[in-house]
C-alpha cells in the first residue's frame, strides 16, 4: 500500500519542478524571517533570487549542528513563537540541546510523512502499533504517534522501558507493528524467549526500527526471532524527527520523502556536492517546514543516494542504510557519546595519562564499550584489590560523564598506538 | 625496625601473551638475579612481585623499558622447613588481628629453612606482632645474603 500515491510516485520532472518551487519558497522564507540565514547568505553573497535551478542550492551555505545550538532556544524559528504549537529537542548530551519548533502545519506534515512510513511498513487502520519509542522531548514517540493516528491504526503509546509490561501488552493486545530501536527489539526478543513466549503467541508482522545504526545481520536476527518484517526508518530532530526516510518491503534502501526533505550528498572534506551513487555525507533541506526551516543541514551521516523507480512503485529517491558518521560521534545503545567526553572523565583522575582507546563492539546484540587506559605508577600497586579499585574508579568517572556503563582495561604504557596528528581513539568493531 | 623491612618490586603486566617473558628478558639481559617472585593474576591483568638485591637498578631498568613498577615494603620471615612451620607464623598474626594481603615463600637449602614473604596492610604492626610472637623476622641483608 502507498499512503500518498500522487506524492510518492511522481514522475522525475514533475517532482523536480515541485522541489524547485518549494526550495525557492523556503529559502526566501528563511532569509526574510531568520536572522541567522540572512547573515549567513549575505556573508557568501547569495540571495533567494539566485535559486533558479535545483542545483543552485549548492550556492547556499551549510547549517551545522553548532549553528542550531548557538540559536538556542528559539533563534531558528521563522514564525512568531506564538504560532509554534509544539517543541522537541535533541538529547543535549554534548551541551545545549537543539530545539525544533513545529507549527500546526508542521505537525500535519510530520503526521503525513510518518503515515507514509507506517503504510510503507504494511500498516493500516487494522493494525495495533506498539510504540516503544520514548514520548516526551525526544521526537521518536510522538512522531510515530501522529503517523499511527493518521492512518487510523490503534496506537499503543507505551513509550520506552518497562520490558515486562511491553511483553505482557504485546501478547494481550495482539500488537501487530512494533516501533523501537533495533537493539531494543533484540532485547525484547531475548526476554520473550526467556519467558517462553514464542512468535506463535504473538501477532507481530512488522517492525519499524531506527534511531541508531544497525546492520543486515541484525535485521536477519530480529526477523528470525520475532517473526516479523524488520524495516529501517530514518529521521532526525533537526529536520523533523522520524519520518525523513523509510524502507519499503524491498528492503533495499530507504525512500526519502524528497518532496519535503531535499537530500544532497557532499564530500565531508571538500564540502563539494557529489553525484548520485557516490558515498558521502547526507545534507538535508526542509522544503516545507514553517516553524523552523533548515537549509542544507549537515547530518554527518554517511550514505549514498539512488534515484529511480522502485519495484514498490515509488519514485522517492533511496538512500542506503547509514554506514557511519563523518565526525567521531558514537552512538552506543542509542546514546550519543563523543570520545572527548571520555577524555574529560579520564583527565579528572589524578596521575592518569590520558592515553586511551575506545573499543566499541556488539558481542550479544547490545553495544559494549571498552576503554583501554594506559597504567601509570600512580595507579599501580602491588595489591590486586587496589588496582581493581582504580579500574572501578575510572569506570565510575566515565559513567558520570556519559551515562553509560563501560568496561575499563588497564594496559601497559606505550602499548596504545600513537599517531601523528589526530590519534585513533575509536575502534568500532560493530561493522555498521 | 627499618632494617627489618624488605623491599619488593612489583610490575604491572597486561594479560597478554609474552608479557611476563618480556619483563624477565629485560632483567636477564641486565644480569639481575631474582631471589624469588610471585605472580598475582586476574582475568584482566597480572602483578609480578619480586625480591631482587639491587632494587633501584631494577626499577630504572624496567622503567626504561616502559614497565609500570612500584616498590614497597614487605616482611620476610624465616620458617623451619618442616610441616606446620607456616601455620605457626599465621597464627601469630591471626591472634594479633592482622590481615595478610598476600604471601609467597621459597625454600633455602643452605640454611634448611623456608623464607616467607608477607604483605600486611600495616607493615610496622606486622613486624611488631611477629617479633613479639617469637617469629624470626629477617632483615633485608639477611635475605640477600642467603
Amino acid at each position: 500500500m502507498i499512503w500518498n500515491e500522487e506524492a510518492e510516485c511522481r514522475a522525475a520532472e514533475e517532482k523536480e519542478e515541485l522541489q524547485l518551487k518549494r526550495l525557492q519558497e523556503v529559502v526566501k522564507r528563511a532569509y526574510e524571517n531568520v536572522s541567522y540565514y540572512k547573515k549567513a547568505f549575505d556573508e557568501v553573497g547569495v540571495s533567494p533570487e539566485d535559486i533558479q535551478a535545483l542545483n543552485d542550492i549548492e550556492k547556499l551555505p551549510f547549517t551545522s549542528k553548532t549553528d542550531l545550538r548557538d540559536a538556542y532556544p528559539f533563534g531558528m524559528f521563522a514564525v512568531s513563537p506564538d504560532d509554534i504549537v509544539e517543541v522537541h529537542t535533541t538529547s543535549g548530551t554534548t551541551g545545549k540541546p537543539t530545539v525544533s519548533g513545529y507549527t500546526q502545519n508542521d505537525l500535519d506534515l510530520w503526521g503525513e510523512v510518518m503515515a507514509r512510513s507506517l503504510t510503507m511498513a504494511g500498516g493500516d487502520r487494522t493494525d495495533r502499533i506498539q510504540n516503544c519509542y520514548g514520548y516526551g522531548l525526544f521526537t521518536g514517540g510522538l512522531g510515530v504517534h501522529y503517523g499511527a493516528q493518521k492512518i487510523g491504526a490503534t496506537v499503543i503509546p507505551i513509550s520506552a522501558g518497562n520490558t515486562m509490561r511491553q511483553v505482557e501488552i504485546m501478547q494481550d493486545f495482539g500488537s501487530s507493528i512494533l516501533t523501537c530501536t533495533p537493539s531494543y527489539a533484540m532485547y525484547l526478543a531475548e526476554v520473550l524467549e526467556e519467558q517462553g513466549v514464542g512468535p506463535d503467541k504473538l501477532n507481530l508482522k512488522a517492525g519499524v526500527f531506527g534511531a541508531e545504526m544497525w546492520t543486515e545481520e541484525m535485521r536477519e536476527e530480529i526477523e528470525k526471532r520475532l517473526k516479523l518484517s524488520a524495516l529501517n526508518i530514518y529521521g532526525l530532530t533537526e529536520i523533523i524527527g522520524p519520518g525523513v526516510a523509510q524502507e519499503c518491503y524491498k528492503k533495499d534502501g530507504l525512500h526519502i520523502f524528497d518532496d519535503h526533505f531535499y537530500p544532497e550528498i557532499i564530500d565531508p572534506e571538500s564540502l563539494k556536492a557529489l553525484p548520485h551513487g557516490s558515498k558521502g555525507e547526507l545534507v538535508l533541506t526542509t522544503l516545507t517546514r514553517e516553524g523552523m526551516p533548515v537549509i542544507r543541514f549537515r547530518t554527518r551521516d554517511i550514505t549514498t543516494l539512488r534515484p529511480g523507480k522502485c519495484e514498490c512503485g515509488r519514485t522517492l529517491v533511496k538512500m542506503d542504510r547509514i554506514t557511519g558518521r563523518s565526525d567521531d560521534m558514537l552512538k552506543i545503545r542509542g546514546v550519543i557519546v563523543f570520545p572527548s567526553q571520555i577524555e574529560r572523565a579520564l583527565l579528572k583522575i589524578e596521575g592518569l595519562h590520558p592515553q586511551y582507546q575506545i573499543i566499541v563492539s556488539r558481542p550479544h546484540q547490545l553495544d559494549e564499550l571498552e576503554v583501554q587506559v594506559e597504567a601509570s605508577p600512580v595507579l599501580f600497586s602491588d595489591e590486586v584489590k587496589h588496582v581493581e579499585g582504580v579500574k572501578r574508579n575510572i569506570e565510575e568517572h566515565i559513567h558520570d560523564e556519559i551515562g553509560l556503563r563501560v568496561n575499563v582495561s588497564l594496559v601497559e604504557p606505550q602499548s596504545l598506538p600513537r599517531s601523528e596528528g589526530k590519534a585513533v581513539r575509536v575502534i568500532d568493531k560493530r561493522n555498521l | 625496625m627499618f632494617k627489618m623491612k624488605l623491599k619488593q618490586i612489583s610490575v604491572f603486566l597486561e594479560n597478554r601473551k609474552g608479557r611476563l617473558q618480556k619483563a624477565l628478558e629485560v632483567l636477564g639481559n641486565a644480569n639481575v638475579n631474582i631471589r624469588t617472585l610471585s605472580i598475582a593474576d586476574t582475568s584482566e591483568f597480572g602483578i609480578l612481585r619480586m625480591i631482587v638485591p639491587d632494587i633501584d637498578q631494577v626499577q630504572s631498568i624496567l622503567e626504561e623499558h616502559n614497565f609500570v613498577v612500584k616498590v614497597n615494603d614487605v616482611i620476610a620471615v624465616g620458617v623451619p622447613d618442616e610441616p606446620g612451620g607456616l601455620e605457626k607464623i599465621l597464627g601469630i598474626l591471626n591472634r594479633a588481628d592482622i590481615n595478610v594481603e598476600y604471601l609467597y615463600a621459597f625454600a633455602e637449602k643452605k640454611v634448611e629453612q623456608a623464607i616467607v614473604v608477607l604483605r600486611t596492610e600495616n607493615i610496622d604492626a606486622g613486624i611488631k606482632a611477629l617479633t613479639e610472637g617469637g617469629a624470626s623476622v629477617l632483615s633485608s641483608d639477611e635475605v640477600y645474603e642467603l
